[in-house]
């Protein structure tokens, strides 16, 4: 046993996972991930800002090198265009992001799970961002190397979203029982073919090489491309290379589905992630002795939302989502604007959302 | 010229821009210097020259506007390889967005060599003026003439160290400058003076560039500095395990307990708070119990209240808020601050405070005792909570001895004073 926060277990698994450098700009509530990612990985750059951060990972990744961050909505905030560049150079790398109390600068020690509407739409067109929710001790470990690989493997920025009452308190943790990580391996093109560097592999995904390589030319273009990486307008290559961009993550996402399903002869399920999962835990264990039958959906996998989520909780006259936001914004994601008759949320603002209020949802009548 | 480094077709610019010389004579000086098509790496910008990439034989990189310097510093630190040239295309637009990201390149002296295209505008998004036009040139922002000057990036290149800053005028062959700055260690900037033909003759049809330049007092030179090392990422060859530095705690006492607890310590930055709690959490862990232990602090970490929230529990602890603690110390006025509104609502429970300072309004059972008068602001946190275990013991207080002795602060503390308790 050690103790140790949930930083601590991200940043040694994104290292063992095969991370090369971790650069960044300091944020709270993202700071002991920063500290970590900066003493541990193998290479480590402080960078002046949030956008020079996210430019020279997109400019490790195109040689090769698997870059990490950790930042914070106001980092996030300078990353977006950088990010969109690097998501259609399709460009490999981690942004672990410390979901903290907005609107704008907020409260930076306060956590929040606010940034959902924005992850979701980040990507001008609506593309979606693979995007990886740790909802426990154990998910540090596990999600983060899973976040790891589907970057290199679908060649594509991943959110490893967080929020500080996860990745701050110290714990008592018991690292004999981790499981071991590889570390992501690149599948380059190795054959004398001419090699074109935006040319779909068997799973949509193009074969990478990196800039500098001595046997094919490698372009990067942030701008609607050609298999070649040469901007056009609209011709029809390069809008299927655009539409690639969703159908490689869509395709492949079966692969990277993380969630635990829970689940009994019930009528309600209750949906949570990231911080609201533990509570959830909690109250799903409180009403059960209470001979309150209840599922659980912890989802792990957020972005793109996975179809299998959809058809559970399709099963289910009510459905409780909790999350830490005003809004409800997975469940308005999950559910759209108007909703459905059983479906509820659980949310606060400022504070943690305790397991008392999601019993008192699941045993209210649901309005 | 072959076909070895560009494309022989046309270029894709305006008839009469310069930007077809400064690839031409790229050309030239790769050609000259002798170097493998793909041991470069053009970086281009956003703006007309950004267009040239597709002509190149060259590995390419067409990233964001203003922000190419920054992606190729990525670029030429990730290769880490003195045979490979980083080239970075970029206009005096492109430039003045980014300049940040130009005065870090110089000043770290990243390895690459920078071209900026200055055609004193922006001419792909419309010919307005950008930071480097100078003091009275029209533009479409400008059309009386700019009213005040452009940056001199060559001279502000150089004082922050660039190893090679030279302006030349884009006329003619300059191939042997271009030549010269690939070859140059570390960083290298080339500033080519250019007119637009389109918006530049347009808004300023009887000036030659060679007099705007001059009138700027925009010197056509070398700026030098002594060469430099290239700047590069520190590899460690073996990184350590971040679990390295914990220590395993072993299961050596045992706990009574059988709920969930919960105290709040509270007091004042650099009154051990934190360190306090985290004692008290790997006693804890030893003593076979799940913890959670939280620290609390305003953002000026040196200033302020310090407050920690530990949970210790016999089960699994799945939530880790604190909303109704069993316990709240309170070791100081900014720790009273912090708590009051937690300390209110308590209907029940301990509250344990510092007899220096007023009871607040409580329905937990107070208990008053000389924290800061027995062991002084800096052990007053760690002394409350030996108080406490002495009176409650949670975990065990052999357990706290222990991890206090583990803790190397043990010779910074006066245990027996600690321990002294002289509780009616």
């Amino acid at each position: 046993m050690i103790l140790a926060n949930g930083s601590m277990l991200i940043i040694e698994a994104l290292a063992k996972a095969g991370g090369d450098i971790f650069i960044g700009y300091p944020i709270t509530p993202a700071n002991s991930l920063y500290q970590y990612g900066i003493q541990r990985f193998p290479m480590s750059l402080a960078a002046p800002d949030e956008i020079t951060t996210l430019q020279w990972m997109a400019g490790f990744s195109a040689t090769g090198k698997l870059p990490v961050t950790a930042t914070s909505f106001p980092g996030l905030a300078l990353m977006i265009e950088s990010i969109n560049m690097a998501y259609m150079m399709e460009l490999p790398m981690v942004i672990a992001l410390v979901q903290r109390f907005g609107p704008s600068t907020g409260t930076a020690t306060c956590g929040a799970q606010g940034d959902l509407l924005l992850i979701n739409g980040l990507i001008s067109g609506g593309y979606p961002v693979p995007t990886f929710c740790i909802s426990s001790m154990d998910d540090c470990w596990d999600i983060s190397a899973s976040a790891a690989s589907a970057a290199v493997e679908l060649r594509t920025p991943v959110f490893l979203l967080t929020s500080k009452e996860m990745v701050m308190p110290l714990r008592g943790y018991d690292i004999s029982s981790l499981s071991e990580i590889d570390p992501v391996s690149y599948s380059y093109h190795d054959d004398d073919r001419k090699y074109v560097p935006y040319e779909p592999g068997n799973n949509l995904v193009p074969g990478f090489l990196p800039v500098g390589n001595e046997k094919h030319q490698t372009r990067l273009t942030a701008s609607t491309h050609d298999r070649n990486g040469i901007l056009q307008h609209t011709t029809k290559e390069a809008l299927a290379n655009t539409t690639r961009l969703q159908g490689k993550i869509l395709k492949n996402l079966p692969e990277f589905t993380f969630h635990e399903l829970d689940e009994e002869d019930a009528d309600t399920v209750i949906v949570s992630f990231g911080i609201t999962s533990p509570a959830a835990r909690r109250a799903v264990r409180t009403l059960r002795k209470n001979g309150v039958s209840v599922s659980h959906l912890i989802a792990k996998t957020l972005f793109p939302v996975p179809s299998l989520y959809i058809d559970t909780i399709r099963n289910y006259r009510r459905v409780v989502v909790a999350e830490e936001n005003q809004n409800g914004q997975f469940r308005q994601i999950l559910f759209g604007v108007s909703g459905r008759e059983g479906v509820t949320g659980v949310n606060t603002i400022g504070r943690m959302i305790t397991p008392e209020e999601i019993i008192e949802e699941v045993t209210g009548d649901g309005r | 010229m072959g076909d070895k480094y560009l494309s022989t077709s046309e270029l894709p610019f305006c008839k009469g821009c310069g930007h077809h010389l400064v690839a031409r004579n790229t050309e030239k000086a790769l050609e000259a210097i002798g170097l493998n098509p793909l041991d470069v790496i053009l970086v281009t910008d956003i703006g007309c020259h950004g267009i040239i990439d597709r002509k190149f034989h060259t590995h390419t990189v067409h990233g964001l506007h203003g922000r190419s310097v920054a992606l190729a510093a990525g670029i030429t630190l990730g290769l880490n390889n003195p045979s490979k040239k980083v080239i970075v295309y970029i206009g005096d637009g492109g430039a003045t967005i980014g300049l940040q990201h130009l005065i870090e390149a110089a000043h770290r002296n990243f390895d690459m060599t920078v071209i900026i295209h200055n055609n004193m505008l922006y001419g792909m998004t419309g010919g307005q003026a950008s930071g480097l036009t100078p003091c009275g040139f029209k533009t479409t922002t400008s059309p009386e003439g700019k009213p005040y000057s452009g940056y001199d990036l060559c001279r502000k290149a150089n004082n922050v160290g660039a190893s090679y800053a030279r302006r030349i005028i884009g006329t003619g062959d300059y191939s042997g400058h271009l030549a010269e700055a690939f070859e140059t260690e570390g960083f290298s900037l080339l500033e080519v003076m250019e007119i637009c033909p389109s918006y530049g003759v347009k808004f300023n049809p009887d000036r030659k560039l060679t007099e705007i330049i001059e009138q700027a007092d925009l010197k056509v030179k070398l700026y030098s500095n002594q060469i430099r090392k290239r700047y590069q990422v520190h590899l460690r060859d073996n990184p350590i395990s971040l679990f390295k530095e914990k220590n395993e705690i072993e299961i050596e006492f045992h706990s009574e307990l059988k709920d969930t607890f919960s105290l709040i310590l509270s007091g004042s930055a650099g009154g051990g708070v934190q360190l306090a709690t985290e004692l008290f959490a790997q006693a804890a862990i030893a003593s076979g119990l799940d913890v959670s232990k939280k620290g609390n602090y305003p953002v000026t970490v040196g200033t302020g209240f310090s407050s920690s929230d530990i949970i210790v529990s016999p089960d699994p602890i799945l939530f880790t808020g604190v909303k109704d603690p069993d316990v709240v110390i309170i070791v100081s006025k900014d720790g009273l601050e912090h708590c009051r509104a937690v300390i209110e609502r308590m209907k029940n429970g301990l509250l344990i405070i510092d007899e220096n300072i007023d009871t607040p309004i409580t329905g937990a059972e107070v208990l008053k005792h000389d924290f800061h008068g027995i062991a002084g602001a800096r052990s007053a946190a760690l002394y409350a909570l030996f108080f406490y275990l002495h009176r409650n013991p949670v975990i065990p207080v052999d357990a706290l001895v222990s991890a206090l002795g583990k803790s190397g602060i043990s010779d910074k503390v006066d245990l027996d004073m600690l321990l002294n308790f002289k509780i009616e």
